[in-house]
């Protein structure tokens, strides 16, 4: 067991207290007015992100860890120089932000927060989920991994330690999934469909699908 | 159920989405939120979706080259003309945001 493995890779600099700038400020009191005033939800605010957005965003980090799991050299690339080997896919990934990506194994499972604010590599990603910046997930994925793995639905083995990754305004994270059994002879394409944005923040585990199944 | 509104995903002209490889992008979270906000609204009723393309094209027409900085111009200039939320209401609050004050939302 290794809940405890809580990586501090940043200073007390890495968080925001970086003030919004006025546009992420008018953004941001906007949609606190109209929360408050009843007239839409984050969620709400969320889903049509999400539909119009096709997933992009996720889709993005699925065509990566596809990529990865077909071909070894480019994940030791990947897991070298996260954004120079997306660049390698023709994506764009900003060279201010560090972005890290960690290998789950079936031994060692890897799971992603920001403990301060809500962090996230969107750049891979597309948009956090509304969860993701809560404060119960905030504060005990840390505390509690696995206990928030199984309310995602995961129940991880005594045997598979869990390490929490706490990222930071200049570094993030990205898991790197587990390749699910039964699914090696499917091609680039057919992988990166059942790659989950959940997989990729670490909540979830990836499963050959049941239709795939028997 | 929600679905994706043509007269939305068709704008055209000035006021056409940023768009790559046909895929909506944004290039930070706010403008995503901002995005989000104007059309649930819409859906919601609380404006014509006309109503908002005149303010938005007025905006970009006079405004900032950055296609989301004249969106969330229009949207505010909207929700202010219709009452929904008071420009000073929402001056207070976005001081309040730079000055860390407040939790984000997003």
């Amino acid at each position: 067991m290794s809940d405890h493995d809580h990586h501090h890779e940043h200073g007390d600099h890495g968080h925001h207290p970086e003030a919004p700038s006025d546009v992420e400020a008018r953004a941001l009191a906007l949609e606190s007015l109209l929360i408050e005033k009843g007239l839409l939800t984050s969620e709400e605010v969320d889903r049509i992100i999400q539909l119009y957005e096709h997933d992009i965003g996720p889709m993005i980090g699925a065509r990566v860890v596809a990529r990865a799991w077909v071909d070894p050299e480019f994940r030791s690339r990947l897991l070298e120089d996260g954004p120079a080997a997306i660049r390698e896919l023709g994506y764009e990934s900003p060279t201010t932000t560090r972005l890290v990506v960690l290998e789950s194994t079936p031994t060692v499972h890897h799971m992603v927060v920001c403990t301060l604010c809500s962090c996230y590599p969107w750049m891979v990603l597309g948009l956090p989920p509304t969860w993701y910046k809560s404060a119960p997930y905030r504060s005990r994925a840390v505390r509690e991994p696995r206990k928030v793995l199984e309310e995602f639905g995961v129940t991880m083995p005594d045997d598979v330690s869990v390490n929490v990754w706490d990222s930071s305004s200049d570094l993030r994270y990205m898991v790197l999934p587990v390749w699910p059994p039964g699914t090696e002879d499917w091609t680039e394409e057919q992988l990166a469909a059942i790659v989950s944005r959940d997989s990729m923040i670490g909540v979830a585990r990836l499963q050959l699908p049941a239709a795939a199944r028997s | 159920m929600t679905a994706i509104d043509p007269r939305i995903a068709n704008l055209d002209e000035s006021a056409a989405l940023p768009r790559k490889n046909g895929e909506l992008v944004f290039k930070a979270p706010w403008e995503g939120r901002a995005f989000g906000m104007a059309v649930v609204l819409n859906e919601k009723g609380s404006y014509a979706w006309d109503a908002f393309r005149a303010h938005l094209v007025e905006e970009i027409a006079g405004g900032s080259p950055e296609y989301y900085e004249s969106w969330l111009a229009a949207f505010e200039s909207l929700l202010i003309d219709s009452g929904v939320v008071s420009a000073e209401e929402l001056a207070r609050r976005a001081a309040e945001y730079r000055a860390l004050e407040r939790d984000p939302v997003f």
